[in-house]
């Protein structure tokens, strides 16, 4: 299993914790999947509402790694705030790195996310930067000090799968020792086997799982299809070809007129 | 004196980070704390000046993807 900054998770399997039903099926979802890690963030509290402390209590006991967002940051600035106050909250130095560039799109902001990047780095954080499968942008999250990246697959929520897959396969293919987890825009699970089988480490996704009419079962069969997908990739698949190859050998055939 | 916490204005007498905290009505609440834009770690914020027009922001954990 691939290490991310030292930590061997049990499972590829990344799972948001917003947009379920209820958080009784939240809790379901990550039992029956396995889920490793659960994506969480930080939201203006109102006096005496202890929500938030109801919510971590939900998520410390589900016994997952954590990990913060930065979701909904347009800024460097706002960005390292907003980590440095989920550090203090979830107690960890993981932090989702979100710089936000394009508001229908939700594609980051590159200049912005190096930015960010460097700084959190720079302060002790071990950042999970979301980016794009651009091959320059990639080499200055890691010249920032990124041990790992998260491209995404297609734009948040949409569920389109993988929508560049020459892009992902040259990002994997130009660093093949650094972890990498697609990120976001998964609809299906066969799109989740697709990426393990192209060489990722892990995926993260929530609104397949959270908004699927059942979202545990969908939980279920992410989980599935990313344990599918690695063991292909581990099992070195064979090269596609443009003719037709008989399976059946052809030695021994009975000769018919 | 009038500060904004969250987005909405408010009037208060206490003049640091923790006792405005106390005066809003957060207690013991699991908040994290940013005044006009900076972080301020649980530690500081007995000595966190605040000032009128001040603006905080206080957080709590919530679900994300």
């Amino acid at each position: 299993m691939t290490a991310f900054y030292g930590v061997e998770l049990p499972t590829a399997f990344m799972l948001g914790t917003a947009q379920y039903p209820s958080p009784a099926i939240l809790g379901a979802a990550f039992r029956e999947s396995a889920a490793s890690v659960a994506t969480v963030s930080v939201r203006r509290e109102a006096a005496g509402a202890q929500a938030g402390e109801g919510f971590w209590r939900l998520i410390r006991d589900l016994g997952v790694h954590v990990l913060p967002n930065t979701a909904g940051c347009y800024s460097p600035g706002e960005a390292i705030t907003t980590a440095k106050m989920a550090r203090e909250l979830f107690e960890t130095d993981w932090i989702k790195l979100e710089v936000i560039g394009h508001s229908d799109s939700l594609q980051p902001d590159p200049f912005g996310l190096v930015e960010a990047a460097a700084s959190l780095c720079r302060d002790g954080f071990k950042v999970f930067p979301y980016t794009t499968e651009d091959l320059v942008l990639a080499d200055r999250l890691l010249d920032a000090g990124c041990e790992v990246l998260m491209p995404w697959g297609a734009p948040i929520g949409t569920g389109l799968g993988l929508v560049n897959p020459y892009g992902l396969r040259s990002l994997r293919a130009q660093y093949p020792d650094v972890p990498m987890v697609i990120d976001a825009g998964l609809g299906l699970p066969s799109q989740a086997a697709q990426a393990m089988e192209m060489g990722f480490d892990a995926l993260l996704l929530n609104t397949a799982v959270a908004k699927a009419g059942d979202p545990v079962a969908m939980a279920v069969a992410f989980a599935k299809a990313i344990e599918a997908g690695k063991l292909a990739r581990n099992a070195d698949p064979m090269e596609p070809r443009d003719m037709a190859a008989p399976s059946t050998p052809l030695i021994g055939k009975a000769f018919l007129q | 004196m009038k500060i904004s916490i969250n987005g909405v204005a408010k009037d208060i007498t206490s003049t640091n980070l923790a006792a405005v905290l106390h005066e809003a009505g957060y207690g013991d609440a699991r908040v994290a704390t940013a005044v006009n834009g900076h972080f301020v770690p649980v530690g500081q914020r007995a000595s966190c000046p605040i000032e009128a027009g001040d603006q905080l922001e206080i957080v709590a954990p919530r679900q994300g993807g």
